[in-house]
């Protein structure tokens, strides 16, 4: 497996996506940073990027890899390696470089400006960590999709809906759903809903971290109160990796049994 | 060195084999043939491991397949389209497969013989249809296994590519090793083959040489005989 990894990266950090990719957080960053040189006010602006862009590129790069190296999968399947270690070396190799791409893109510019010496650091930390997971998880999702899908236009399409899904609609139908049912105790049901969501769950485990009651919103506080800051940090970043668990497991089940 | 029992597959509704029964021996050249959608690729994916049968039993040499990836070690596979990571050149694909396949492989032979090496510091997404299907052929070849096998090995290839192909393949059956083959380029076929496995609807419709299907058919040109075979079955 860690040879198909090293191949899948090694092909992936020459794309020129990836550059386009790295090129945009570092942008991004530089650009956040010289118009507003506060760190921590750097870092909640970029938790409202991540949290949307990161699904986004994750799914879509995840689909499109799978799609475009159908025909060189066909090849590896044809040679004395285990059908496991094929998919599961493609998947951490394309969820690898578009990690590094963000942790490069956005840790270069903090670093300039003084990361190392402000006490935000923690807080930056757990913001990139939360983009790896979230990269993690929508790439595997994109890879279940691509491995049910034989046909590329259903495949993307899915690809793009899980992530309106997830990022937007999501929301709303959990705000309409507590507006609904005001009337009854909704502690339990929105912790319960926002576990089902990695995007709520990462935008929250930040917000918990930087402590700001007043963008926690509704679940948020709620998070709060039940678990408190650590044990809320603790709990979601367990739920993210059992998001992150079970895709991939379900990556390595399906291409056992999948023809080709 | 293949032994197939009554192997039964569908994709879905769409039956593609229906019990075939096949045994082919150790050394020589098989030609797979049949219409298209006869289910050859799929036989070939299926001993490949790539399409896991619905009934049935493969063996290579005496051991099943089902659920093992090491016999894989005494395969090489041509696949019929040739794909490669864009972003590789020529030779980090080559050593790739090496390094994958964990063997030395003889491509320094190959890569002359087909004039490859203006083409070994390019990226492949740069190479013409015909040079991508020279470099498959490289890939496939340099290795020492005892079982070679090419889907459409000619697509693409130009008249002298086709000769030293052909040349390869000779030299291969000399040393002893099965090749299967698949191809809709009869004359080929008739060329390198010493027998023929024809699918028809999912079952091995016939098995033996040249001159017994000519026979047979009571045809004197290849051609006409394959053509022949399908008529009856229509009829």
């Amino acid at each position: 497996m860690l040879k198909i990894l090293k191949y899948s990266f090694y092909d992936l950090i020459r794309s020129r996506w990836s550059y386009v990719y790295l090129l945009f957080y570092l942008a991004l960053g530089f650009v956040l940073l010289f118009l507003n040189s506060d760190l921590s006010k750097a870092v909640i602006t970029l938790m409202n990027v991540i949290i949307i862009l990161v699904p986004l590129i994750g799914t879509i790069f995840g689909v499109m890899y799978y799609y475009n190296s159908k025909e060189f999968t066909e090849l590896l399947l044809a040679q004395p390696i285990k059908r496991s270690s094929i998919f599961l070396g493609q998947y951490l190799g394309v969820a690898l470089s578009l990690s590094m791409s963000l942790i490069l893109g956005l840790g270069l510019p903090f670093v300039m400006y003084g990361l190392f010496q402000s006490n935000t650091i923690w807080e930056f930390l757990l913001l990139l960590i939360t983009g790896t997971f979230l990269t993690l998880i929508f790439t595997a999702l994109a890879f279940n999709i691509a491995l049910y899908n034989e046909n590329k236009i259903k495949g993307f399409s899915y690809a793009i809906l899980l992530w309106l899904f997830m990022a937007v609609i999501y929301d709303g139908l959990f705000l309409m759903s507590l507006i609904m049912f005001e009337s009854y105790p909704l502690d339990k049901f929105s912790i319960g809903a926002t576990l089902f969501n990695p995007i709520d769950l990462s935008r929250i485990l930040i917000l918990l971290k930087l402590d700001i009651s007043a963008l926690l919103g509704y679940t948020g506080a709620v998070f709060q109160k039940f678990f408190g800051t650590n044990l809320g940090v603790i709990l979601s970043c367990v739920a993210l990796s059992i998001w992150v668990f079970l895709p991939t497991f379900n990556i390595y089940r399906k291409s056992k049994k999948k023809d080709f | 060195m293949i032994k197939i029992d009554n192997l039964h597959k569908n994709f879905g509704k769409n039956q593609v084999l229906k019990g075939v029964n096949l045994g082919i021996s150790e050394g020589g050249i098989f030609a797979i043939l049949g219409p298209n959608g006869s289910g050859k690729t799929t036989l070939i994916k299926s001993i490949l491991g790539m399409v896991i049968p619905n009934k049935g039993d493969i063996f290579i040499g005496d051991t099943p397949i089902k659920k093992s990836w090491k016999y894989r070690q005494q395969i090489d596979y041509l696949p019929q389209i040739a794909n490669f990571p864009a972003n590789l050149t020529v030779k980090e694909l080559i050593r790739m497969i090496k390094d994958l396949r964990n063997k030395p492989g003889d491509d320094n032979t190959l890569i002359t013989s087909f004039q490859l090496s203006p083409f070994l510091d390019k990226k492949l997404s740069n190479l013409s249809g015909g040079t991508k299907q020279k470099v498959n052929l490289v890939l496939t070849l340099m290795f020492d296994s005892p079982l070679i096998i090419l889907d459409e090995p000619t697509t693409g290839l130009d008249p002298i590519a086709l000769l030293e192909l052909k040349k390869i393949i000779q030299k291969e059956k000399a040393k002893g090793k099965t090749v299967l083959i698949t191809s809709h380029i009869m004359s080929f076929v008739e060329e390198v083959a010493d027998e023929i496995v024809f699918l028809l609807e999912g079952k091995v419709y016939f098995k033996g040489n040249i001159n017994s299907l000519k026979e047979k058919t009571k045809e004197t040109d290849f051609e006409h005989a394959i053509a022949n075979l399908l008529k009856e079955n229509n009829a």
